[in-house]
């Protein structure tokens, strides 16, 4: 009888498989639960379908569409658009032209009106999963820029809060994979880029070769050997300032990942482009910076570079000696990144603007080309197929 | 068998559900949630509310699976049969048992706490798939098999280091500690502090829960260190009213030092009750 909520499950593509309905199953019959209340079944179905704290939103959201009315509610609960709040939310961010523009469209009320509507028929349509006011191209909202991402309509402003369902409340949806972009997760991507060597003081008994040269010699004859270690050498270069502010939470993840995923591991900061020096510490750049050519001829070629960068710049800065927005550079952008990756076979950019506006940013593009391609967009996936990259 | 909770371990219902559900199908439960929300304690509760033996296997990342299962020392009895000693002879002497062997030894059902698996190499939940899973092992060595007289109740934790394989988590229920909210937290600060005074509770609560808001704070204070807060609090007899105070001059928490564990977060604490006196003064 489950089959239904099971496929939805797995429409809702939540990593679910048939071992684990049939454990489920097993459960049920085995009676772990003693009462049929939806409340344990809730519980007992969570524990067994999802293995991931990313999951649970979705799961919630799912349980909650399938089992819709099975609960002897107090009352539906009903999702109340707070209107003064978006009426507010308009007024704040409409110039006056946008807003004689909603007036000609008939007002705020008949806007709400529709949005309503819009609302839904989404409900209906995903699951009840849409909490976002899409900003799609039918949207009058769209047309105009005015983009309500943030407003969150569900169930916190819903006024019969006795009536929420436990899977309703949605406890766990910052917990969601899509939003979230922890460590943990970089970590496991980076651990792509691993070359095992044992290199060093020997520390660890050979056994094989022990027993080998033991049997040869007749006596005990203990072979050692050094420790595995993760031999790759990484240069990582962060840009800084400016439009790079925005992505400051993810870079830093990123590079506490870095930084005990490789114990060879050298940093270094640019700004927009690399030009003749970089530097370590942002407070004293200007006194303390490192010349590109020491860098170069410093680290042998067999390192891996990692730019990370939004490329987002005036395409002058690249291709133009004197481009720079910050000082007179002799040499351009461009000169300097192809002599670095003249040096350096592995490089690649991860870059934190979605992929997809990249081909409108001229600048993005020039360097895409300048790294033949090798960037790669600053997610998991990303991460992920950037490491392969540097493994090759 | 059922697990209730004890007197000294609050239980929330979905993890009583998802702990009886691993014992009634004898399969193993993992169990993630931030740190210090008792996740390695609850092995403990169950075992002692079932009255069961605990075993631990503390992992490590050098932990290989093997070593849970059986060592066998060839070394010392490389250097015994130079010696010529008479335990030679009989290889058993040199197999060292693990910790699923004893518990599978074991002849009631105990209680097997494997406590932060990820710390392990990424490939170490693979190699425990099959002995999980049939609770059996092949020895090698001696040409037996060890088989588990009773399944232990097997309770994996994990801090979320690193990712588990799928066909791992396929065969363990799960479940994800929530961090509780000020009712549950409540219920916990009074079975380790029945005699604290409830006016401090509350003050503690509202300074707790706020610094956890704070957007920003790198490492969020959890449950263990509300509860060493409490301690220290009432160790030192700080009273209710300086908790309470709204003196501008006084927004760090006192004995702030085991609520915020880093030097960074301390900084923008201080930041921050720097800015909300200016904007006090202002009002004022």
């Amino acid at each position: 009888m489950f089959i239904n909520f099971f496929f939805d499950l797995k429409q809702a593509s939540l990593p679910v498989s048939l071992k684990e309905y049939l454990m489920l199953m097993e459960a049920m019959n085995k009676r772990v639960v003693d009462s049929f209340n939806v409340n344990d079944f809730y519980y007992l179905s969570r524990s067994a379908l999802v293995k991931d704290e990313r999951y649970l939103d979705k799961f919630d959201r799912v349980f909650g569409h399938s089992f819709k009315g099975l609960e002897n509610s107090e009352g539906e609960t009903e999702k109340e658009i707070p209107e003064e709040w978006l009426k507010l939310m308009g007024q704040k961010y409409l110039t006056d032209e946008e807003k004689k523009m909603v007036e000609s469209l008939g007002g705020w009320d008949k806007l709400m009106e529709t949005l309503k509507q819009r609302l839904e028929e989404q409900k209906k349509r995903h699951q009840g999963g849409s909490k976002w006011i899409g900003t799609g191209g039918t949207s009058p909202f769209g047309a105009y820029g005015y983009n309500p991402e943030g407003i969150r309509i569900g169930q916190k402003e819903s006024r019969n809060k006795k009536a929420v369902k436990v899977w309703d409340k949605r406890e766990f949806s910052n917990l969601d994979g899509d939003v979230e972009l922890g460590t943990r997760n970089i970590k496991v991507a980076l651990r792509r880029l691993r070359k095992f060597a044992r290199e060093g003081v020997e520390t660890e008994l050979d056994l094989d070769n022990t027993i080998r040269s033991t049997a040869h010699k007749g006596y005990i004859d203990v072979k050692m050997m050094p420790e595995r270690r993760n031999k790759i050498k990484v240069l990582l270069f962060f840009d800084v300032g400016g439009s790079m502010d925005a992505h400051v939470k993810i870079c830093e993840e990123l590079f506490s990942a870095a930084r005990t995923e490789f114990k060879h591991m050298e940093y270094f900061y640019y700004h927009n482009c690399l030009y003749d020096a970089v530097w370590k510490d942002n407070k004293r750049r200007y006194n303390e910076n490192i010349k590109t050519w020491d860098l170069l001829h410093k680290y042998p070629s067999d390192y891996k570079v990692i730019f990370v960068g939004d490329a987002e710049m005036s395409p002058y800065e690249i291709t133009y000696p004197g481009g720079s927005v910050e000082f007179w550079n002799e040499e351009s952008g461009e000169t300097w990144l192809t002599r670095l990756l003249n040096i350096y076979e592995n490089a690649i950019w991860l870059n934190p603007i979605p992929e997809r506006y990249w081909d409108r940013i001229s600048s993005a593009s020039i360097i895409k080309q300048i790294f033949s391609d090798r960037m790669f967009p600053l997610t998991i996936e990303g991460i992920d197929q950037a490491m392969r990259e540097l493994n090759k | 068998m059922k697990f209730e909770g004890t007197s000294s371990y609050i239980a929330t219902e979905d993890l009583k559900v998802a702990v009886n559900a691993a014992i009634t199908l004898e399969r193993p439960i993992i169990v993630k949630g931030e740190p210090g929300t008792g996740k390695t304690m609850l092995a403990h509760e169950v075992a002692q509310s079932l009255g069961a033996e605990i075993i631990t296997w503390h992992i490590k990342s050098t932990t290989k699976a093997q070593q849970g299962l059986y060592e066998y020392d060839a070394v010392t009895r490389l250097r015994d049969s130079q010696l010529g000693d008479e335990k030679v002879k009989d290889i058993k002497n040199y197999i060292s048992k693990g910790k699923l062997w004893n518990a599978f030894e074991s002849n009631k059902r105990p209680v097997l706490l494997i406590d932060e698996i990820d710390k392990a190499d990424i490939e170490f939940p693979n190699d425990l798939l099959l002995e999980l899973d049939k609770m059996e092992f092949f020895v090698y060595e001696t040409g037996e098999t060890i088989k588990a007289e009773n399944r232990p109740i097997v309770i994996i934790t994990s801090n979320n280091e690193k990712e588990l394989p799928d066909a791992f988590l396929r065969r363990c229920f799960f479940h994800y500690i929530k961090f509780p909210d000020p009712d549950t937290m409540e219920e916990i600060v009074n079975v380790h502090y029945p005699e604290i005074k409830k006016d401090l509770i509350q003050e503690a609560f509202k300074i707790f829960y706020d610094i956890r808001e704070v957007p920003g704070i790198k490492k969020k204070p959890s449950t263990s260190e509300l509860i060493d807060w409490l301690k220290l609090l009432m160790t030192d007899d700080v009273d209710a009213k300086i908790l309470r105070e709204k003196d501008p001059k006084k927004l760090i928490p006192p004995l702030h030092g085991a609520l915020l564990k880093n030097e960074q977060d301390v900084h923008l604490f201080e930041r921050l009750a720097f800015i909300s006196r200016r904007e006090n003064e202002n009002l004022e």
